[in-house]
């Protein structure tokens, strides 16, 4: 069976690996770009136009930092008029009452400001920096303009206590949307998994204060949850699918079906300094691998859920399975769920004064 | 709970039409896109804060005048309260 090509709908613009915080879940690649080999202004500028006529709708700014370009506000000007409606995903730290106003004025959509916790001395230990009190300055700045706002809590074994707390930290702020998203395990997460994994009595706790919450704030703020999959019963849809909706640049121009698909041996990467993203995006191999059916096992390959979850998330399966097309072994009809099974059942029969201790955490360096 | 008739509805922050000459007219939002066509199109146009709920169901009978106006009425009410639902849209 073949799939017709759908157009991406959305470009992961990775501008810089560069970063004032050091996060023990990073979803960027244990090897990280330098400053040196990041895209030229001129190049970013001409992937959105690329990107707008391929028909993507939205590009999110990430990184790294990405208020570290100091371009930033011609990159945001440069994706506007190409037409796309341009997100900054920030951890608000390079951000004062002049930048924020000068972005706006630039034609910036949607600000997503990320959180590592509800108190300064968690969100401190998670981001290895002082961190906190800056993101809520940058809350009150972000009242005075007509701007969306998405507050971007990452969830994890040490601050999933906190949801009322964050949950109170969001109601006083202008965002529309608040994520509560649980660690996904690649990379920096992947090396840190023993500290971050939540607890199953914890994870059954959050769901139900955020179900009440999702309730209670109906038609002011939208709740958007992510379990750790590592706890769910099907995998996720893992970007939406391989190759089907998103694609991402790297700081130094190669184009990714996912964050973490460079940790999948074997895959060649084309680069937008050589390629357009139309090109790259119908004809990469990179791209192709994973694409619709044909590259699938059992029990995914009749699976009738195949089209809904994709066979889920091709860098996980490398991770646990040590093979990127096996089902991704999160699937309670995953070959290997009895892994996953067994990491989830030593932590949760462990001492709970165990499993609470302050860690010795893997920090992620900041690149030159 | 049906928008109030003499109030304003406006796009969010954060939420508008793609432009003119792109097509399909899209209503872009944080993390989503709304693809508008037809009567949708007309009143996610008419959400700009100046014209009433009324207005915009006044318009759209006029636009659509074959159709029973009631229930151009009660399908913009509907589709009103789902934009606020989803935050895509506030009255003032």
């Amino acid at each position: 069976m073949t799939t017709e090509l759908s157009n991406p709908l959305a470009l992961i613009a990775e501008l810089t690996h560069r970063c004032p915080l050091h996060c023990v879940y990073c979803s960027n690649p244990l090897e990280m770009q330098s400053r040196a080999n990041e895209l030229s202004t001129e190049t970013w500028s001409r992937v959105f136009k690329e990107a707008a006529q391929a028909g993507v709708l939205q590009a999110d700014f990430t990184g790294g930092e990405p208020l570290a370009r100091t371009d930033i506000l011609e990159l945001v000007r440069a994706a506007r008029a190409a037409g796309l409606y341009v997100n900054l995903i920030t951890s608000g730290l390079p951000m004062d009452e002049a930048k924020l106003a000068a972005l706006v004025e630039a034609g910036l959509d949607h600000v997503q400001l990320s959180f590592q916790g509800a108190r300064e001395e968690i969100a401190n230990e998670i981001s290895g920096a002082r961190s906190h009190e800056q993101k809520l300055r940058v809350l009150e700045w972000l009242k005075q303009h007509r701007i969306a706002v998405t507050l971007n809590f990452v969830i994890h074994r040490r601050n999933i206590d906190q949801l009322e707390e964050m949950l109170a930290i969001a109601e006083s702020s202008n965002a529309t949307r608040v994520e509560f998203a649980n660690v996904q395990y690649y990379g920096w997460a992947f090396a840190n998994r023993e500290n971050l994994l939540p607890t199953r009595e914890q994870l059954n706790h959050s769901v139900e204060i955020l179900k009440r919450a999702q309730e209670r704030l109906k038609g002011k703020i939208r709740i958007q949850f992510v379990v750790p999959d590592y706890y769910a019963k099907y995998p996720k849809p893992c970007m939406g699918g391989w190759g089907r909706k998103l694609l991402l640049i790297t700081p130094s121009g190669d184009a990714l079906p996912c964050h973490a698909a460079q940790v999948i041996p074997g895959l060649a990467f084309e680069n937008v300094r050589d390629k357009s993203l139309r090109e790259i995006w119908e004809h990469s191999p990179a791209f192709q691998k994973f694409r619709g059916e044909a590259w699938m096992q059992e029990p995914c390959k009749t699976c009738d859920r195949r089209d809904q979850d994709f066979g889920g998330c091709r860098c996980q399966a490398l991770l646990l399975a040590g093979d990127a097309a096996a089902t991704d072994p999160v699937c309670s009809l995953a070959p290997l769920r009895p892994k996953v099974d067994a990491i989830l059942a030593g932590m949760n029969s462990a001492p709970r004064a165990e499993i609470f201790v302050k860690p010795n955490w893997l920090y992620r360096p900041n690149p030159s | 709970m049906p928008p109030d008739l003499t109030s304003f509805p406006r796009l969010a922050p954060g939420c508008r039409l793609n432009d003119k000459s792109q097509q399909p007219r899209t209503l872009l939002m944080p993390e989503r896109a709304l693809r508008l066509n037809g009567p949708s199109l007309e009143i996610v146009e008419r959400c700009d804060g100046k014209h009433t709920v009324q207005q915009i169901i006044t318009d759209l009978q006029k636009i659509y005048s074959k159709a029973v106006p009631q229930k151009v009425e009660s399908d913009i009410l509907g589709y009103l309260a789902l934009l606020h639902e989803q935050r895509a849209l506030d009255f003032t």
